[in-house]
């Protein structure tokens, strides 16, 4: 690290092009020492590329990046290591069939003896890093079996190896359980007094929490910038997204459900885990037509299996599950889909989408062998591209054009084509397993109130979240799922988040 | 004869039959660890064997014949390497889709051999070759020592080049990178590691083993060059670094079954064991395959983005 510590950073005029669309366009931005600057903004507004752009992983077409007042070009990372900024990427940089040292390593230079790997340096010095933070993580572990939560630690903690004394943080939290992301939030707001920070997320009560000053991202322009204090989340909200944010809530007072057999009635599942541990126990659940079941509990608790369970992606040991009276326990996922299961899945970027494909086959790719998509034996393009741009407008997905490759597309919006389609294939019943995750507030609202329409067109929901606000708001009835089994029923306007949070933790009687 | 002396005959047979599979498997295993395959390591081995070739046949008689081997290993290694080089120019630099490209090299290699070797040399041509040097001492056990230290110099090298590779690859920083460009570039360039210099440099290195392999068939193994030396053996080093699971000792492994197999088809013909010789032939590839449909997959050990070009701005 041959230059002196970093006083201020200042990005002037940056734009940034890419085949279609103006990523950043003429943006300012200043980050002063020891200071938290929140980045917030739409999906797809610019705040991963213009940080890219700031870690030279990026060559921005205009503009210049100022340190100290003095004007600096970042070729490669390696440059923005050297004057100490380094960053945590919203996708896992880590290279799974290695161990958290042999990741740590690949980035600290000094460990590259001619002939030799100075591992046990490496070890050291994430020990030392992990003791001094309070981040506990085990150098020698895979990062392959590691959970999110640990793999978004392991990220930080490789971060502050490197010897970051400016950190980038994008969507750290966005994959983690409340508890940990309190917890990191917490930690953050200890490091700021010795480090530069700047965060970005879509959760606005973070950016409370942390940042002395916010900017707002909108379409690759900054609209907005201020100190965090003199504004509520409420005044950031409408600011980001040009309209108030309103979350909105089911009424659901008059239909007094619950006995009655569901459209997706699951009858004492059981189901194993990776590990062969059984991971589902006998799990029951009735939904009804026009109900939302919201499935709360930490994650780990059996969400996963259940979901790939209900839409033929894991195999069933016993038990059965029914759709509108179908049997689906032991049918393949043409067979759920088939019968009118809509899923929207945890992991958008390797189940819900083929990135290559673009946006519009995405779209159909559920029913691509359907009438309504092909004609003997061809695919009836005419009909997919109008498809696409009804529903590009409906879900107000940002793209240059719907023949873009959908892997291209910014996070929120791979999951706006996931909805999407899930929803305009009018399902029976929908699984959405953490639909929001990653989503900014406008969209959150977007998508909250689509699954309320569903809900009132008599679709069976299953929302499974981690976020309890969430799940408070929009379901019928909350059950409460804790190692494998359903531990209670609650409804929905009985609950509390402190009953809820209970229950979560395994207490389930008070 | 009898069933020990049989047996016997197939290890010694076996073991430097291994060699040129091994040596160039070691290269394709780097290559592919970097996340690329080349399929054109047979037309590398042409090349590596004619060039090989070359200079014991020219300097037969001069003052320079006593070094001759030595100056057509080198000629093959550096041949071998300025290919691989080539080969990345073609699918690193212009990202060209790796499985064509390395059937052109192939070719290539495979055509300029045998025709600069019509041109220049002409007829079938023997050379002295590299000479057998027992290992003192060790190669008077019995047995063992006829089966392992009883060979040409580049049998041992070879051999020693397994764990001199598993080291490179699991113990240097070298190869740390070359397996992290191999798996996940992206997270590499996140870290300022330059993905495709690591990828030359790897391809460089694999491209000069396959010269290298291709130097010991005409110089060690057949002491002669022809258009149909190779014989496949480079398409079935790339088919031994997926069986070997990406692991020196596991392609080693591979290696060496295939070579035994080899052994004990020819030896089954040459000791006139009524067995149909067609199917004495086939044997070595079948177990191969057998073998690795049958070898488990174990989850997360090789190269994931084996095949696939990097482009830092591009998303997917
Ligand atoms: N490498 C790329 N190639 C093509 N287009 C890209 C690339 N990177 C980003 N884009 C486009 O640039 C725009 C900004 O994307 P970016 O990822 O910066 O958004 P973001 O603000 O980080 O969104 P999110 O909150 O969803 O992460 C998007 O429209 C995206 O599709
Ligand atoms: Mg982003």
């Amino acid at each position: 690290m041959g230059h002196e510590p970093i006083r201020s950073l200042e990005l002037r005029g940056i734009t940034k092009r890419f085949p279609g669309i103006l990523a950043c366009d003429h943006i300012d931005l200043s980050v002063g020492e020891h200071s938290v600057r929140a980045l917030v903004g739409e999906n797809g507004a610019g705040k991963t590329t213009l940080m890219n752009i700031l870690m030279g992983l990026y060559q921005p077409d205009e503009g210049r990046i100022l340190i100290n007042g003095r004007d600096v070009r970042f070729r490669s990372p390696n440059d923005a290591f050297d004057h100490g900024i380094g960053m945590v990427h919203q996708h896992f940089m880590l290279v799974q069939n290695m161990t958290v040292a042999e990741n740590v390593a690949l980035g600290m230079k000094s460990s590259h003896r001619s002939f030799r790997l100075d591992i046990a340096a490496v070890r050291k010095r994430i020990l030392e890093v992990s003791e001094r933070h309070e981040l506990p993580v085990n150098p020698d572990a895979l990062v392959w079996q590691l959970s999110v939560g640990e793999q978004q630690r392991v990220e930080l903690v490789k971060t502050l190896c490197l010897g970051a004394r400016f950190l980038i943080l994008d969507e750290p939290t966005s994959a983690l359980t409340p508890q940990e992301t309190d917890e990191l939030i917490s930690l953050l707001q200890k490091m700021s007094s010795e480090l530069s920070i700047v965060f970005i997320s879509h959760k606005l009560h973070e950016v409370k929490a942390l940042s002395d000053t916010v900017s707002i991202l909108r379409r690759g322009k900054i609209v907005f910038e201020g100190r965090t204090e003199n504004h509520s989340p409420a005044d950031l909200a409408a600011l980001m997204t040009g309209h108030e944010v309103e979350l909105p809530r089911v009424d659901s007072g008059s239909a007094a459900r619950g006995g009655a057999p569901g459209l997706l009635s699951i009858r004492e599942l059981r189901v194993k885990g990776d590990r062969g541990n059984l991971a589902l126990d006998g799990v029951s659940l009735e939904i009804a037509p026009g109900e939302i079941v919201g499935l709360a509990g930490v994650s780990g608790n059996g969400q996963r299996e259940l979901a790939e369970a209900l839409n033929g992606l894991r195999p069933v040991e016993s038990g059965s599950i029914r759709l509108d009276g179908a049997e689906l326990a032991g049918g393949s996922a043409g067979d759920v889909i088939r019968e009118g299961m809509g899923y929207i899945p945890e992991d958008r970027n390797t189940e819900g989408i083929v990135p290559s494909f673009s946006v519009k086959e995405n779209l159909v790719l559920k029913d691509i062998g359907g009438k309504e998509w092909s004609a003997g034996g061809f695919l009836r393009l005419g009909a997919i591209a109008d498809n696409a741009k009804a529903l590009r407008e409906r879900f107000d997905i940002r793209c240059p054009s719907t023949d873009t490759a959908a892997g291209s597309l910014s996070g929120g919006n791979i999951q706006k084509v996931i909805l999407a389609r899930e929803l305009a294939r009018g399902p029976k019943a929908l699984v959405a397993v953490y639909p929001t995750r990653g989503l900014d507030m406008g969209a959150e609202e977007f998508i909250h109130k689509q699954l309320l329409a569903r809900r009132s067109e008599g679709v069976a929901i299953l929302l499974i979240s981690e976020e309890l606000e969430e799940i408070m708001n929009l379901s019928d009835r909350i059950a409460v799922i804790y190692k494998g089994a359903i531990l209670k029923v609650v409804p929905g306007k009985d609950a509390t988040k402190r009953s809820l949070g209970l229950l979560m933790a395994g207490v389930a009687d008070e | 004869m009898n069933a020990g002396s049989f047996v016997l005959n197939i290890l010694i047979l076996g073991v430097p039959f291994s060699v040129a599979l091994l040596l160039a498997a070691l290269g394709e295993t780097i290559n592919q660890r970097a996340g690329i395959f080349n399929l054109g390591c047979e037309g590398i081995m042409a090349m590596g064997a004619f060039v090989a070739f070359l200079p014991p046949f020219f300097l037969a008689g001069t003052p320079l014949a006593g070094s001759a081997n030595l100056i057509g290993l080198a000629l093959a290694i550096g041949v071998g390497a300025l290919l691989g080089v080539l080969f990345a120019l073609v699918v690193v630099t212009f990202r060209a889709p790796q499985g064509i490209a390395g059937i052109g090299l192939q070719m290539l290699g495979w055509g300029a051999a045998g025709t600069l070797f019509r041109h220049y040399v002409g007829g079938v041509t023997g050379v002295p070759g590299i000479q057998p040097v027992p290992v003192p001492g060790l190669s008077r056990i019995p047995i063992l020592g006829k089966v392992l230290f009883n060979h040409n110099p580049l049998v041992y090298i070879a051999f020693l080049l397994v764990p001199v590779f598993w080291y490179l690859l699991f113990k240097t920083p070298w190869g740390l990178k070359v397996r992290a460009v191999g798996t996940y570039p992206r997270a590499a360039d996140s870290l300022g590691i330059r993905v495709s210099r690591v990828r030359y440099q790897a391809l460089a290195l694999g491209g000069a083993m396959a010269g290298l392999a291709g130097a010991y068939l005409s110089l060690a193994q057949a002491k002669m060059f022809a258009d149909d030396l190779i014989a496949g053996r480079g398409f079935i080093a790339v088919a031994l670094v997926y069986f070997g699971r990406w692991n020196p000792v596991g392609v080693m492994g591979g290696a060496l079954l295939f070579s035994l197999a080899q052994a004990l088809q020819l030896s089954i013909q040459v000791a006139g064991i009524n067995f149909p010789y067609e199917f004495a032939v086939m044997l070595p590839y079948v177990l191969v395959i057998v073998v690795l449909a049958l070898v488990r997959k174990a989850k997360m050990v090789g190269p994931t983005e084996l095949g696939k070009p990097f482009d830092r701005e591009q998303r997917i």
